[in-house]
């Protein structure tokens, strides 16, 4: 793990590496991805892509209360903080590597601004990211660029949106139903209303 | 007469083959396999998206409804990724019990696994043979958590409460005679140790059973040797893990490589196969059935021996004893926060993996300090197994489309999440 981090750091810099419950954070920009991926499987044998996954950092932070947790006593505020390196930008891509021959693990992570969402595929390096990326654009509508098949896989057929992100509803956006008259299934607004049961909770030690 | 011999055809999504609600569109040239593209996602539920919106500790539950074959390993990946932002300590017999569930729902999943695989394929008795061995574990989940499916069974901070002193017996009823009722009641007299450790006395025999009616089986080998063949270099390409990065002869069991909870206490081994077709992945699956049964009966001796607590004594996360609750203030604000407002992890993320029976299971879990999560990815591996599919089955006869998906043990629970 030492020794891995060390390498790692020789190779991405101090600064872009974190150290956190015993696992390993490299930050890449966006533009080398297809880069440092080649390196950390050619160099580091991370030979599979246990996950590639996506973060809508939207309303990161963000709770429906604001409040504040005593110093002292029964406090039940966060203890400590520790540095993401969250630069701002909306989308995280990050990437769950796994070096079967080493017995390591390191997760890849790179933001992505709202106004362009779009990384280069990694389905050349790791075959397997062919689904991965194609529930990443389905889910949060980031693109993929030479990606061969970007399609749809989770959702309904000529669904519109991409439910992970913070702006869609956790209602959804359409209901489906029988129609009698019609003879037909039709979509239709979500005749539902949103329910919050338990409020979204962030306690600061220092308000 | 033009003789057209490329066609498509509609697999799924309600073929009892497609293991639920597979949609293969298969090209076909006459009966061999061109191209086959799975439509997943028609049990999309949303998980992801439902677990952000709820307070930690109310999501177990849907972790047992992804893979619903393998309950209570969901929910191991789950509360372990809890516990390790948490930075909280388990009871080690807490985790004893945990191991020895992990390796009873093992035994589950394989025998589902088996007794499908077996009827896709043709052989018909096995099933009924799995299904009754099935059901004296469904009764061990029952016995412990009172569902005998979706158990949330595991916690934050240990199980949810210690294994019951009796093992619950059938009642009398007018259909059974006494003598019926009794033999029913055999091996119930004693607790639900007792029990399970019967059950791993007598579970070689059965596994033996089935070995002698399918290993050997001329059919059966028909049917699964040479059958979607995967190197061991492609089938790390392609993100196996679990019995079908085995299956290809590659030795990596995170039981043993990434020990967690009490794995590096005991004793066991991993089968690898050779070739990386249906048939190797069959024996190594059976193979693991044994190696699972002797972990079973490791823990329950240590279970035995070694009374204890089984919930961590943090009560910001585990619920106070109700006896305390009525006459101490501490206990009684700790009970209200948690059941309100539950409690917060730090700011971070992490990735917890476990080996379930069908591969990796990971949660990544990323927190913003809140009472929720703010992201939790579901790392299921028949996500990246079914996605292999085009290529398994490419080049094979129609027929053997049904045996990889039985060999990749789909479960669409995990797969459309």
């Amino acid at each position: 793990m030492s020794e891995l981090k060390s390498k790692l750091i020789k190779e991405f810099g101090e600064n872009n590496i974190i150290d956190a419950y015993d696992e390993l954070t490299i930050i890449v920009k966006a533009e080398d991805i297809i880069k440092s991926c080649l390196q950390l499987k050619d160099d580091f044998d991370f030979d599979t892509l246990i996950d590639l996954c996506s973060v809508d950092y939207l309303d990161y932070g963000k709770s429906d209360w604001n409040a504040n947790a005593s110093q002292s006593g029964f406090s039940r505020a966060r203890e400590n903080q520790i540095n993401t390196k969250y630069d701002g930008k909306r989308f995280a891509v990050v990437y769950h590597l796994l070096s079967v021959v080493k017995n390591n693990r390191v997760r890849v992570k790179t933001y992505l601004s709202e106004d362009n969402p779009i990384i280069e595929s990694v389905t050349n390096i790791w075959p397997v990211a062919d689904w991965y990326e194609r529930e990443v654009f389905d889910l949060m509508g980031i693109l993929f660029e030479n990606h061969t098949d970007l399609r749809r896989i989770l959702t309904d057929y000529g669904f519109t949106g991409h439910p992970l992100r913070k702006d869609f509803p956790l209602i959804g956006e359409v209901e489906m139903l029988y129609d009698d008259t019609l003879g037909r299934i039709i979509y239709q607004p979500v005749s539902i209303e949103p329910n919050v049961n338990v409020p979204r909770v962030i306690r600061n030690k220092d308000g | 007469m033009a003789e057209i011999r490329n066609y498509t055809l509609n697999f799924g999504p309600q073929h009892p083959a497609a293991h639920g609600v597979l949609r293969l569109i298969l090209e076909l040239n006459g009966e061999v396999v061109e191209n086959a593209d799975p439509h997943i996602g028609l049990l999309h539920r949303g998980t992801e998206k439902l677990v952000e919106s709820k307070p930690y500790n109310q999501s177990i539950g849907y972790m047992d409804r992804l893979d619903y074959v393998s309950m209570m390993c969901n929910e191991h990946a789950y509360v372990m990724a809890i516990e390790k932002m948490l930075g909280i300590e388990v009871p080690k017999r807490a985790k004893y019990i945990r191991v020895m569930f992990d390796e009873i729902t093992r035994l589950l999943n394989h025998l589902m696994w088996l007794g499908t695989h077996g009827i896709d394929v043709g052989a018909m008795s096995i099933f009924l043979y799995c299904f009754k061995e099935r059901e004296k574990l469904i009764d061990c989940y029952e016995a412990v958590s009172g569902s005998r499916m979706h158990a949330t069974y595991y916690r934050p901070g240990g199980v949810y409460r210690d294994l019951p002193d009796e093992m619950p017996k059938y009642l009398e009823s007018k259909f059974r005679s006494k003598e019926e009722l009794a033999k029913l009641n055999e091996n119930r007299n004693g607790s639900l140790l007792d029990f399970i450790y019967d059950f791993t006395e007598q579970f070689p025999a059965n596994l033996k059973q089935y070995n002698g009616l399918l290993t050997d089986n001329r059919i059966w080998k028909q049917r699964l040797v040479n059958i979607g063949v995967v190197s061991a270099k492609r089938a790390k390409q392609l993100g196996f893990t679990g019995p079908m990065l085995r299956g290809s002869g590659v030795e990596w069991d995170l039981r043993k490589h990434q020990p967690y909870s009490v794995y590096d206490e005991l004793d066991f081994d991993i089968p690898v196969g050779l070739t990386g077709d249906c048939y190797d992945r069959y024996l190594v699956r059976m193979e693991e059935m044994q190696q699972s049964n002797n972990i079973i009966k490791q823990c329950v001796n240590w279970l035995k021996n070694n009374p204890g607590p089984v919930m961590s004594d943090n009560h910001k996360v585990s619920p106070p004893s109700k006896t305390n609750m009525t006459g101490d203030m501490e206990s009684l604000i700790h009970h209200f926060k948690l059941f309100t407002e539950g409690y917060s992890l730090d700011e971070g993320e992490v990735y917890s993996a476990v080996e379930h029976p069908k591969g990796e299971f990971g949660i990544y879990l990323v927190s913003d300090g809140a009472n929720k999560p703010y992201r939790v990815k579901i790392r299921a591996p028949g996500f990246a197994h079914l996605s292999a599919m085009n290529e398994m089955v490419k080049g094979h006869m129609l027929s053997d489309v049904v045996t990889v998906i039985g060999t990749q043990d789909i479960v669409f629970g995990e797969i459309d999440r």
